[in-house]
């Protein structure tokens, strides 16, 4: 069953999500520093210049009070990010418009397998089924007025383990909307996840994480183990 | 059985062929196939795709064989069907299509070994992936902005079910720019095929319904320019049309900022 984005509340138009989801990778101003020399050499040459992106398959959805899926031996670098929801068609909008094309955010925690490289697509680490857990709740925008500086909180079995900011993000969330919408339209309902921080906590089965960020709420999941269940 | 999804004097229809140019659509009304707008030939859930997933490609773009396929996923805005439009960004200096096998998933696949990965495919299409390799980076390469860009992977024209295709597929490949060939190539020169490819991805991600493999392109691959025609083709399966435009009619370019294109305006 396909509920995750049918089960976030959405009190606001359009009142519902699309299922589309967009991360943001490196967005955070320490995702590069934290790679040191190696953005320089070989095979990446260099920063990025365009955001970096990776689309959430439909299966990754896990709705509220869900449990992210972890291998038996396996582990989980947990990304506590900001979700923007798409109020209205964004193509090509300039920075200036994008924040009218927001319908609100949600809190988000996106999981992936800890890997070492960015050059690859990494769709092994970064598309396994229940790998990004969805806040209960789309908290409309005037509600939460200037998203660009809101406290991220990461805790893991009740302990802080990490806190951020929004403003620590390279690219704010209208600067986010008017780089993706230039290539790619997005759609009302559509999640931009505005990225992470590096380090992101490294949790196994059975760990129960919370994230919370300022103004939008409180997502709490825990880690189970992935059956291999034939379908 | 082969179906298509197309827009016809006012709703959406599912069309068959129905011979000589025509197509008949399931209301029963028969009609040239230019007279319709062409959509992806089913509701497309997650579009993964495969790059270098032959080997003379990915020697033609001087990189060595994988030790696992190179995936990636696009957007739903990306798609477009038959005889569609394709923007070409003003900037670019090369970008160029793709013809590739597209496979679509008829039922949902976790865990599925690849002795039993066809009794998950629903069926089959030809689909056109193109790149603008201006904007190729070296973080996740390739990244979206080469590979996920509006209207700039075309779908079609049919879904040619998979009872009707040999298991599995071995079928011819080429694509024509301007009615000259431009590229040629055959399935069965897939690095990793379309058992692997489905047993491989359903091990960390169930593939459902409506999802689609886009099994990578062979060698072949040139630059097409604003106004060129470009014509996938795979044996049986039909000929996926498609048409370069320019950032012009989209208000683009030099005329950006006299569209405007803020709220309200």
């Amino acid at each position: 069953m396909l509920l995750a984005p049918f089960a976030v509340r959405c009190d606001v138009a359009p009142y519902r999500l699309s299922g589309t989801v967009v991360a943001a990778l490196l967005n955070h101003r320490d995702s590069l520093a934290a790679l040191g020399d190696a953005v320089l050499e070989p095979p990446y040459r260099g920063a990025p210049k365009a955001v970096a992106l990776a689309i959430k398959p439909r299966h990754a959805l896990v709705a509220p009070g869900g449990a992210l899926l972890v291998d038996a031996a396996g582990e989980l670098a947990v990304g506590a990010s900001l979700g923007v929801v798409i109020a209205r068609t964004a193509c090509a909008v300039r920075e200036a418009d994008a924040l009218a094309h927001v319908a609100g955010y949600l809190v988000a925690c996106d999981a992936t397998v800890p890997h070492a490289s960015h050059y690859r697509p990494q769709i092994r680490a970064m598309a396994r089924d229940a790998s990004c857990a969805l806040g209960a709740a789309v908290v409309a925008r005037d509600a939460v007025g200037d998203a660009g500086a809101l406290a991220v909180r990461t805790f893991v079995d009740g302990g802080l383990a990490a806190t951020s900011s929004t403003a620590e993000l390279v690219r704010g969330v209208a600067r986010l909307i008017a780089e993706v919408s230039d290539f790619m339209t997005l759609a009302p309902g559509d999640i931009v996840l505005a990225g992470s921080a590096p380090d992101a906590p490294r949790v196994r089965a059975g760990a129960r994480i919370a994230v919370e960020i300022e103004r939008i709420g409180r997502l709490e999941t825990r880690v189970a183990v992935a059956e291999r269940v034939a379908a | 059985m082969r179906r298509a999804r197309v827009a016809y004097a006012g709703a959406l229809h599912e069309a068959t062929p129905a011979g000589d140019g025509a197509i008949r659509l399931a209301d029963g009304r028969v009609v040239a196939e230019d007279a319709v707008v062409w959509l992806p030939p089913f509701e497309a859930g997650t579009v993964i795709a495969l790059g270098l997933n032959y080997a003379d490609h990915a020697k033609e773009l001087a990189f060595q064989k994988q030790d696992e396929p190179l995936v990636f996923l696009k957007g739903p805005a990306s798609l477009v069907g038959h005889r569609g439009e394709t923007r070409r960004p003003a900037d670019a200096t090369f970008m160029h299509y793709e013809c590739e096998l597209a496979v679509v998933i008829g039922k949902p696949a976790r865990h599925v070994p690849r002795a039993r990965a066809i009794e998950h495919v629903a069926g089959y299409t030809i689909a056109n992936d193109y790149a603008v390799r201006d904007y190729l980076e070296n973080w996740y390469r390739p990244n979206l902005r080469v590979k996920s860009r509006d209207g700039a992977t075309a779908l079609g024209p049919w879904l040619v079910d998979a009872d009707d295709v040999e298991w599995p597929p071995v079928r011819a490949l080429r694509t024509l720019v301007n009615g000259k060939q431009t590229q040629s190539g055959h399935t069965r020169d897939l690095v990793f095929d379309i058992a692997f490819l489905i047993e491989y991805l359903s091990a960390f991600m169930t593939l459902d319904t409506g999802d689609v493999i886009l099994t990578g392109t062979p060698e072949g691959v040139v630059n097409v320019d604003v106004g060129d025609e470009v014509v996938c083709e795979i044996e049986g399966l039909g000929r996926l049309a498609n048409r370069i435009v320019g950032d012009d009619i989209f208000g683009r370019g030099a005329n950006a900022n006299a569209r405007g294109r803020g709220p309200g305006e």
